[in-house]
């Protein structure tokens, strides 16, 4: 019995040191992180959101990690110890079948574009492989009072009806929008690569003398414009809008189309048609040259032909709504 | 095949590894049938959707679970248990209370597969995704194990103590104590909680389904190939080694992440530490089975290589994974999931078959078809092969598509064709499972043609 004791008794001693040592210490120690800068807490509304999340297994596909990598640039800040403060239970995730949804709320702040999304990822985002989750909202045959339909494009749609969200996909849509990385005071993006065709910001070039890059152009549009705007051009007919032929896409001045990247735009009518969806700003995503490379792409795609515009253009705009 | 029959207690450790291997068969068929549903997803989102219960974030942990908790969990503890009366030349101390840990063990699992499909979610924290009220189910479950196995070893009738029981006592004792760690609240807030799941994800496997695979190992290969173990000795070196330097990694599945630099640090040298009891081990087997290639053919032996390089390869490649330089293409990938199929399946299903293949037989006397054996071997090998290399290399083209700061879909649409051969990998493996599902029924409560054993031991009585 001793020897049993020993091997059985004694393994198990070490582990228990060890596990307290790897597990419970570190856990308590960590708990006690202060929220960051700007870190706060749910509200009710978007914490039952967060439920639905968990519910649903959102985080096997979805991190909430952003690595001081230069990859993940594209999903915001390095997330620091502060960021996830409020944030029990965890929701890092170990896998990206989808992106990271750290700063979600910033990158796609449309609730419009993410009631779509839920309810058949396909009809916004054509190579898609994300479930739809069409069974958070209902069809109905009108939408009732101060209930807005999601406005699902006819393919996906069903035949007859309306779709409304469920109070658990107006919760997770809150909860998704809620999701915007606290700025860190002092903390800095690294500089972009400076290209070396753009000039210094000031320089007075000429519009529509310079050439692009198309294949950058076009990835950049994939990357941030796309989802709504569609690799077609086309957008979705009442939703978002078409940047094929749009008058300001063609217009000589560069100008609107300039401020329209830099701003964003919300509940703009063009033509007859009042669009719903929200555009971000890209201000804070996307640099001069690439914001110059992504207009210089649409003013000449999808039958486009309009003069190009420069990174010195960009700077000079931005430079003006800085003030 | 020489039979157990005509041993003290047989009959009752025989109808409870026969009942656990049943029981564990029945959950791997279901649990890997979840598997494949969930690979034609990934071809094919609209298959199988608009259903709550039918998306991939629900099904997804009844997978991961029902295969941890259910198969092998529940075929590790049935072997153990055999190989604990065995190995100490006793009877088992409680038939009933093994009956009592498999009727939790089930209940546990069951529970768990509905709650998770109803959308109960422990907070998608993985690998512990179960309620907490079902965990403490299948806490109590290991409690009655590791009793009963210690009290099995104790009353036995050799002077030694065998070493496939200190892995398995060890494991079962140290995982009552992670079942505990990973539950209790008040140390897993915000990222607190990122610390421990950290701790949990790498303890379960490595200090539950580590152990109790290398003890049924310790057992089945001298069994199988009729000589002791190569080096006793260095058996117990690996198990000293592998309980201190495991618990120490977890953390390197949050490289990068906000977790103090420090413990990431840690996790990657004790990772590159724990080389020494994989290849301590691995060496052990390999040099107990060397030359005698002729024991291999159609025997449960070639379940155990595949086992033993399972885990010679699986683990060595994890410890590659483990440095920061791999992590920034590898993690987040595919490739990780490659990684825990080589490991679970490669590994630890390979050793629980040539397990059930050595050992059932000698205890029931009733012997699968040897063919039969043989095709849920290569299925399952193939499969496996297929498997891990669609997702090894899809996953490195997915690290490197975000290296090359590609948009992001361009990462999902590159992976298409690697899912669909994971697809075709999985669904071989799955067919093996359904073999070894009939197999487990002919050495079990199949009534056999030519039931020599039977026959034997009615001659003995």
């Amino acid at each position: 019995m001793s020897k049993l004791m020993l091997i059985a008794g004694g393994s198990t001693l070490v582990y228990a040191v060890l596990a307290i040592l790897m597990g419970v210490l570190p856990g308590a120690a960590l708990s006690r992180t202060p929220p960051g800068p700007g870190v706060v807490p749910l509200t009710p509304l978007q914490a039952k959101g967060r439920d639905v999340y968990v519910a649903n297994g959102c985080s096997y596909c979805h991190t909430q990690q952003v690595r001081p990598l230069a990859e993940d640039a594209v999903f915001g800040r390095p997330s620091a110890p502060g960021d996830y403060a409020y944030q029990t239970p965890e929701l890092l995730g170990s896998e990206r079948n989808g992106p990271d949804l750290t700063n979600v709320g910033v990158r796609q702040p449309s609730e419009v574009w993410q009631y779509m999304h839920l309810y058949d990822p396909r009809s916004v985002v054509p190579e898609s492989i994300m479930p739809d989750f069409s069974f958070l909202f209902l069809v109905v045959p009108r939408a009732p009072d101060g209930v807005t339909a999601v406005p699902v494009p006819k393919p996906f749609a069903p035949e007859h009806g309306v779709v409304i969200p469920t109070r658990k996909a107006q919760a997770l849509v809150a909860y998704l929008l809620s999701l915007k990385q606290p700025a860190i005071p002092g903390y800095h993006p690294p500089a972009a690569p400076t290209s070396p065709t753009a000039p210094a910001q000031g320089a007075a070039a000429p519009a529509a003398t310079s050439t692009f890059d198309a294949a950058a152009g076009q990835k950049l549009f994939a990357a941030n414009c796309a989802s709504c705007h569609q690799a077609s051009g086309l957008g979705i007919p009442g939703v978002f809008p078409p940047l094929k032929g749009d008058p300001v896409e063609t217009a000589t001045d560069p100008t609107e189309q300039i401020h329209t990247i830099l701003e964003g735009l919300h509940g703009k009518t063009i033509g007859t048609v009042a669009y719903p969806g929200q555009m971000p700003s890209f201000a804070a995503i996307l640099h001069d040259d690439e914001i110059a490379e992504i207009i210089d792409y649409e003013r000449t795609s999808w039958g486009n032909n309009a003069p190009l515009a420069t990174a010195a253009q960009v700077a000079a705009e931005r430079a003006k709504t800085a003030h | 095949m020489p039979s157990d029959i005509s041993t003290p207690g047989h009959d009752a450790a025989r109808d409870v590894l026969s009942a656990y291997i049943v029981c564990a068969a029945l959950w791997l068929v279901f649990a890997t049938f979840v598997g494949v549903l969930l690979s034609f997803k990934f071809a094919y989102p609209e298959f199988a959707a608009h259903t709550s219960w039918l998306t991939f974030g629900r099904l997804r942990p009844i997978h991961t679970n029902d295969t941890f908790y259910a198969w092998a969990s529940i075929g590790l503890v049935g072997l153990a248990y055999y190989i604990a009366a065995r190995s100490s030349r006793t009877a088992l101390y409680s038939a009933a209370l093994a009956w009592a840990g498999l009727t939790l063990f089930n209940v546990a699992a069951i529970a768990g597969t509905i709650t998770l499909a109803m959308g109960i979610n422990n907070g998608t924290l993985e690998y512990r995704e179960w309620w907490w009220p079902i965990r403490l189910v299948f806490l109590a479950a290991l409690i009655i194990t590791a009793w009963n196995l210690l009290a099995t070893v104790a009353r036995r009738s050799t002077e030694d103590i065998y070493l496939s029981n200190w892995y398995t006592i060890g494991a079962v004792l140290w995982t009552c104590i992670i079942a505990i760690v990973a539950v209790l609240p008040w140390y897993q807030y915000g990222l607190g909680q990122v610390a421990v799941s950290g701790y949990f994800m790498h303890n379960a496997v490595g200090l539950w389904f580590t152990p109790m695979a290398l003890g049924i190992l310790y057992y089945a290969i001298p069994k199988l190939f009729s000589r002791p173990i190569y080096s006793y000795a260095l058996g117990v070196f690996a198990f000293w080694t592998n309980l201190i330097f495991y618990p120490i990694i977890g953390s390197h599945h949050f490289l990068y992440s906000p977790l103090p630099w420090w413990l990431q640090t840690t996790a990657i040298v004790f990772s590159v530490a724990m080389l020494v009891p994989v290849w301590g081990g691995s060496a052990n087997f390999l040099l107990t089975m060397r030359g005698q290639p002729e024991r291999l053919a159609r025997s449960p032996a070639m379940f155990v290589l595949i086992g033993v390089l399972g885990y010679l390869i699986g683990s060595s490649q994890g410890t590659l994974e483990a440095f920061r330089s791999s992590q920034q293409i590898w993690h987040l990938t595919n490739y990780t999931v490659g990684h825990s199929h080589l490991t679970m399946y490669g590994f630890v299903s390979f050793v629980i078959w040539g397990g059930v293949y050595a050992l059932l037989p000698r205890a029931t006397g009733k012997n699968p078809d040897s063919l039969l054996m043989g095709i849920h071997f290569w299925m399952a090998t193939v499969g496996i092969v297929i498997y891990v290399l669609a997702l090894s290399i899809g996953g490195t083209v997915q690290g490197l598509d975000w290296i090359h700061a590609l948009p992001f879909i361009q990462s999902v649409t590159d992976m298409a064709p690697f899912w669909l051969w994971r697809a075709v990998g999985g669904s071989l493996m799955f067919l093996s499972h359904l073999v070894f599902a009939w197999n487990v029924w002919q050495m079990t409560y199949a009534r056999q043609r030519a039931d020599v054993g039977a026959i034997l031991a009615t001659e003995a009585a």
